[in-house]
């Protein structure tokens, strides 16, 4: 199921906004402190990775995903993260809010066994050797799955059963679809594979090539 | 999955859930500051200026720049998180790049620091892959119709730095002035 992360060519949205010089990395303090205890929670605090972190982004329902806004986000995702491994009891935070503000309310207990995944990286970062030859070379032709996926993916929601061709073949990586699941790294070659947009939205469109990554498992010959 | 029902500030949950894991000793305030000093203060788009305005002046650069593009800018002493592998877009006259990341929000940080607002916007995620003249028209960037436009989706860890064109006038600029003159907005390519 596609999540509303993966809102690539969806409409609705409004008009982007013009930059701004000088815009700071984080507009209130409450973003800096959410953006450090984000990074240490999805592995230090939970066990967790990367591709959880953004699995549990796209886990979010809409309001949690848009209304707090991006590092409020990451805040519902480090929060989900945590309640999944049984770090924090569901509803804790907001119990501690109402607490702070002179509320009587319970806090719920810390779960006394933690669920951390059974997971340990085979190295550092995503990058990993693939012995056999990559599938593809550039110049060739591929067609992306016409795949929904359960779980996570970074299959793009917008390329699906388009044709593309090859243009740089990346560094080997591990799969972020099992990886996000703790279910192995399943590490594969990846593409850059360029499409062109009239064979995305039509004969009107306006006139670009669009590149994205492809891992090896997303594709077919075309 | 609904996380905050009622809807509290994510400032006043942020408040709680630091102090929850500061109490259990599952988190050190000191190392949070830690992170947030590094973004605010040593990581953001002037690593990627340097990197741009050393391209500028130095063929040599420029060409290990554009055919290995990680090992380059680790020269200059940039790499770590979300910069595992940079690949550089180099615009021409008839060419320019632009770079998004639908999925989440995926962005350099060795070279460009964490993303500013718009770049995050579901506006830019959602269109800049459908209608990329429109949008960066909206953002104050108007290309010619002779300009081929180039849109890349960082859908993988790799990341894309774009090398824009150095500007006119700049001449007998020295590599330490043409850093002054790289924006953030050009090396992701909505301004050029």
């Amino acid at each position: 199921m596609s999540s509303i992360a993966n809102m690539g060519g969806t409409e609705g949205w409004g008009r982007a906004t013009a930059p701004t010089p000088d815009e700071p990395p984080f507009a209130e303090s409450w973003e800096g402190r959410a953006f450090a205890l984000t990074l240490l929670t999805m592995g230090r605090i939970s066990g967790r990775n990367l591709d959880a972190f953004r699995h549990a982004l796209g886990s979010l329902d809409r309001a949690s995903y848009l209304d707090d806004g991006y590092y409020g986000r990451w805040l519902n995702a480090a929060e989900l993260m945590l309640t999944e491994s049984a770090i924090l009891a569901p509803g804790t935070v907001d119990a501690r809010v109402r607490a702070n503000r002179g509320e009587s309310v319970e806090v719920p207990p810390a779960p006394e066994q933690d669920a951390k995944p059974d997971y340990k990286p085979t190295a550092a970062g995503s990058l990993r050797t693939v012995e056999e030859p990559p599938r593809f070379a550039v110049g060739d032709r591929v067609l992306v799955k016409d795949e929904d996926p359960t779980g996570h993916t970074q299959l793009v929601a917008y390329l699906r059963g388009r044709t593309g061709v090859v243009t740089i073949v990346q560094p080997a990586a591990l799969l972020p679809d099992t990886h996000a699941h703790f279910l192995g790294e399943n590490a594969q070659h990846v593409y850059a594979v360029e499409f062109d947009s009239h064979d995305l939205w039509g004969a009107d469109a306006e006139s670009f090539t669009l590149t994205a990554d492809m891992f090896d498992s997303y594709l077919e010959p075309a | 999955m609904t996380i905050n029902p009622d809807r509290l500030s994510p400032a006043l949950r942020t408040e709680a859930l630091e102090q929850i894991l500061t109490e259990r000793g599952l988190v050190d305030p000191a190392v949070m500051d830690k992170f947030i000093s590094t973004y605010e203060n040593d990581v953001g788009p002037l690593n990627g200026a340097k990197v741009v305005a050393k391209a500028w002046t130095d063929p040599e650069y420029r060409a290990r720049l554009l055919a290995e593009g990680t090992s380059a800018i680790k020269e200059l002493g940039f790499a770590g998180p979300q910069g595992e592998h940079i690949v550089v877009l180099e615009n021409t006259p008839s060419l320019h790049h632009v770079v998004t990341c639908t999925l989440c929000s995926c962005y350099p940080w060795p070279v460009l620091g964490l993303p500013p607002g718009w770049y995050k916007d579901p506006a830019y995620r959602a269109r800049i892959v459908r209608e990329p003249r429109t949008v960066l028209a909206e953002m104050g960037l108007t290309l010619a119709d002779d300009v081929e436009v180039k849109v890349w989706d960082s859908s993988s860890e790799v990341r894309y730095l774009v090398l824009p064109l150095r500007p006119a006038g700049t001449e007998d600029a020295s590599e330490e002035e043409l850093v002054g003159h790289v924006t953030r907005d050009m090396m992701v390519g909505v301004a050029r």
